[in-house]
């Protein structure tokens, strides 16, 4: 059975027959379970008319769509060039210890945060900086991880 | 006297905890029962010393304050009050003697004429600092013609990276026929480094959707995109709201100002993809396929998205739109060098002080936006290199920082003027290893379509990491070359054409760096972990055992309270012990 039908059903409902509204689409369905199941997919080709490998390679093109069940709060790590040279690496470090996260990993056991990689959050003043829903935190350095983390549960 | 607060809250601001400050105040203001207003603005440019408050009075003197905490605020408020402002802190002011700012003094904004002055969700003081004027003037009193004249005449070049005068571009989607033809505004700000886009797009919105409709009227177009990359909430908001605004207005929808003009726009969220800033892949990820970029001709003015006639430009280039019809063209072009007009917004990080938004005439020195509007180094360490460009550019070494800024001067060193990312380093950077995390971006990034993008790519980038384990040959050097001339002629776009730019710029500046970890075995700037050597500091070490019971591989011992000892042939250089020492005991090289 299909979770969330019908908030699926209102998101293919605004955007139906809309030109390019594919991945505007996929967005907000993602939003719904912030991840897109195989079978959120499916059922999207089925009832709004686009064929599933379209999906499926719109899907995996775009890094913001997730195919893996997501933790309740992402921690968005930049890794951008001015972040990558404030030694960006000893935070991500810092970050996985911290949540205990295995080499592979990148969702925690309680599903609490998932930990992403990415390039740049257009902070690179502050830099390093991580990302957490949509907070952004600056100047950072690996003690003060921890600290930042506690507040989220 | 009348004074009014204004505090920056732009996304580095509040991740420096602006929010919070905003919130001291207002209850410190109400708590003393003070009738201040508190207006809130975005970028006001020196995110280094987030949180910004600025006071103004009616006489409009100002003094702004960095480094705000929420705890300080009542003493700086009534320290002003009382008429005797507090002095430290200041970061610019033009009333409080030796707190002028030399980094604003060298500015010229055009671009940046709003940020940090208006509150952007407020369509009113976009109108009252001559917003929609320029429109008004466009759209009433001169023809398209008479519009792509004079953009012509200002010398502007597309700020999106490439340089592509913008006035020519103009006239060929104008040239175009055909009775629907779009306009796009490219605000992917793809650069990993870059913010200057973010930052207009949250601080002033409207001067970017009123030089969207200049440009819509003077090509015949009457419905526009706005391509913002999905990393940048505050930014999208800030769009929404402005575009609901400009519609109340009457600025935006149909027959504009009372004329036949009609013009709508719609904001299109990225999905996270580098190569959709690229012009094609971009207008094929609006029509809701994969971002793949697709052979030119035919160029978007001719066939672009769904297939008609469309102009792209990037969000700097459309924010100098309605300053150069409001002004006039020739007062644009007397800023800049012979082929390169105007000004140049630039987003200052990395090893600098100001780290920030600046905006500077073309023909600068980077000598002078680096030590004179950006305050010199942040630390003790020297200059080795500034990045310009990002992914698609390259490292500019001390001996050119004489290079002026403009677009020729800049490519002839290798890198290229991009979008204004400038990311400065010291000697504590690695240039393999900042080669090396370039290619890594471009070589994931790639879509995959030509063979020696997507390939070709993957074989320099394991190179690269060869070298930085001390694995390298020499004749990788020539392998690494030989694969980027192919590269660059073997791609489609200019991800795969520029690609090698990070590695061939390295190369030709930094050769003996690379020699020094092939021959050497030695990461000289001490980047490059397989390459560091650890080892304890036996006067500072109390014996406190930490870092044995984290080390791996079990390569450290000694006894309790007393110092240890690392056995070199059994360390992984995994940096663990460094990272768990309290006592500094640790010395990596
Ligand atoms: C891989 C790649 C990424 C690009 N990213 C951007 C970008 O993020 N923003 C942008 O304005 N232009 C970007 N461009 C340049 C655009 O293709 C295009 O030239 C530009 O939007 C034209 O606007 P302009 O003439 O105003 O510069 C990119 C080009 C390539 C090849
Ligand atoms: S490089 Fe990290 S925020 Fe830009």
């Amino acid at each position: 059975m299909m979770k969330n039908k019908e908030k699926i059903d209102q998101v293919i409902n605004k955007f139906i027959g809309k030109k390019g509204s594919l991945i505007p689409l996929l967005q907000e369905v993602q939003a719904i379970d912030k991840y897109l199941s195989k079978d959120a997919m499916r059922y999207v080709s089925e009832k709004a008319g686009f064929n599933l490998a379209q999906i499926y390679g719109v899907a995996t093109f775009y890094t913001m769509f997730r195919l893996k069940p997501q933790g309740k709060h992402v921690i968005r790590v930049c890794k951008g060039t001015a972040c990558h040279v404030s030694d960006a690496n000893s935070i991500l470090k810092a970050v996985r210890s911290d949540l205990h996260l295995a080499d592979g990993e990148d969702t925690t056991k309680d599903k609490l945060f998932t930990v992403v990689e990415v390039a740049c959050l257009g902070c690179c003043s502050l830099s390093p900086v991580i990302m957490i829903d949509d907070n952004t935190f600056g100047k950072l350095t690996p003690e003060l991880i921890a600290g930042i983390l506690k507040k989220y549960d | 006297m009348n004074v009014l607060i204004r505090v920056g809250l732009a996304s580095c601001g509040l991740a420096a905890g602006a929010g919070e400050v905003q919130s001291a105040i207002n209850a410190y203001l109400t708590r003393k029962k003070l009738k201040v207003p508190v207006r809130k603005t975005a970028c006001i440019g020196m995110c280094f010393a987030e949180p910004l408050v600025e006071f103004v009075n009616d006489k409009n003197e100002s003094i702004t304050y960095g480094y705000v905490k929420p705890e300080k605020v009542g003493t700086i408020i009534d320290a002003y009050l009382a008429g005797k402002p507090l002095t430290e802190n200041v970061v610019i002011s033009n009333i409080l003697e030796g707190a002028q700012n030399e980094n604003y003094l060298s500015q010229e904004r055009i671009v940046l004429r709003n940020c940090g002055k208006i509150d952007p969700e407020k369509i009113e003081d976009y109108l009252a600092n001559k917003g929609y004027k320029a429109l008004e003037k466009a759209i009433t009193q001169m023809s398209p013609e008479e519009i792509i004249e004079e953009m012509k005449k200002s010398g502007l070049r597309g700020r999106g990276g490439a340089g592509f005068p913008t006035g020519l571009k103009w006239q060929f989607a104008h040239g175009a026929k055909s009775s629907k033809k779009y306009i796009i505004c490219n605000a992917d700000e793809g650069d990993p480094g870059a913010f200057m886009d973010r930052s207009v797009l949250e601080g002033d919105p409207h001067s970017i959707i009123e030089g969207m409709a200049i440009c819509a009227y003077a090509i015949g177009s009457d419905e526009g995109y706005i391509y913002c990359r999905a990393e940048y909430p505050l930014a999208i908001k800030h769009l929404q709201i402005a575009i609901a605004e400009a519609k109340v207005k009457g600025y935006l929808g149909r027959k504009i100002l009372g004329t036949d003009f009609n013009f709508t726009l719609h904001i299109k969220e990225g999905a996270g993809a580098f190569v959709c800033g690229e012009e094609t892949a971009l207008m094929a990820s609006i029509e809701g396929q994969r971002g793949m970029p697709r052979i030119r001709p035919p160029f978007p003015a001719q066939s672009g998205l769904w297939e008609k006639p469309t102009n792209i430009n990037n969000v700097e280039t459309f924010a100098n739109v309605a300053w150069i019809i409001l002004n006039g063209a020739d007062k644009y072009a007397k800023f800049g060098t012979e082929k390169s007009r105007g000004t140049k917004v630039f987003a200052l990080a990395g090893k600098i002080k100001n780290s920030g938004l600046i905006e500077v005439p073309m023909g600068m020195p980077l000598r002078d936006v680096i030590y004179k509007v950006g305050g010199g180094m942040k630390t003790e360490k020297p200059f080795k290199a500034v990045q310009l460009g990002g992914p698609s550019g390259g490292c500019v070494p001390a001996e050119l920082l004489d290079t002026i800024v403009d677009y020729d001067s800049i490519t002839s060193t290798g890198a290229i003027m991009g979008s204004g990312g400038m990311v400065v380093m010291d000697t504590g950077t690695c240039m393999v290893d900042v080669a090396k995390f370039f290619l890594n971006f471009t070589q994931r990034e790639s879509c995959g379509k030509c063979t020696f993008c997507r390939i070709g790519t993957k074989r320099m980038l394991e190179i690269l990491d060869r070298i930085s384990k001390g694995k390298g040959k020499l004749e990788d050097l020539d392998t690494l070359k030989d694969l980027a001339e192919n590269i660059i002629k073997g791609s489609l776009c200019g991800l795969g054409q520029t690609a090698p730019n990070p590695v061939l710029t390295t190369l030709r500046y930094f050769k003996d760096e690379y020699k020094a970890h092939i021959v050497d075995k030695k990461c000289p700037a001490g980047v490059c972990e397989a390459l560091l050597t650890y080892e304890v500091i036996t006067d500072k070490c109390i014996g406190c055992t930490a870092c044995a019971r984290k080390c791996p591989v079990k390569a450290i011992s000694g006894e309790v309270k007393k110092p240890h000892l690392i056995n070199p042939e059994k360390c992984i250089k995994c940096g663990v012990c460094y990272d768990v020492c309290k006592f500094s005991a640790i010395k990596k090289s």
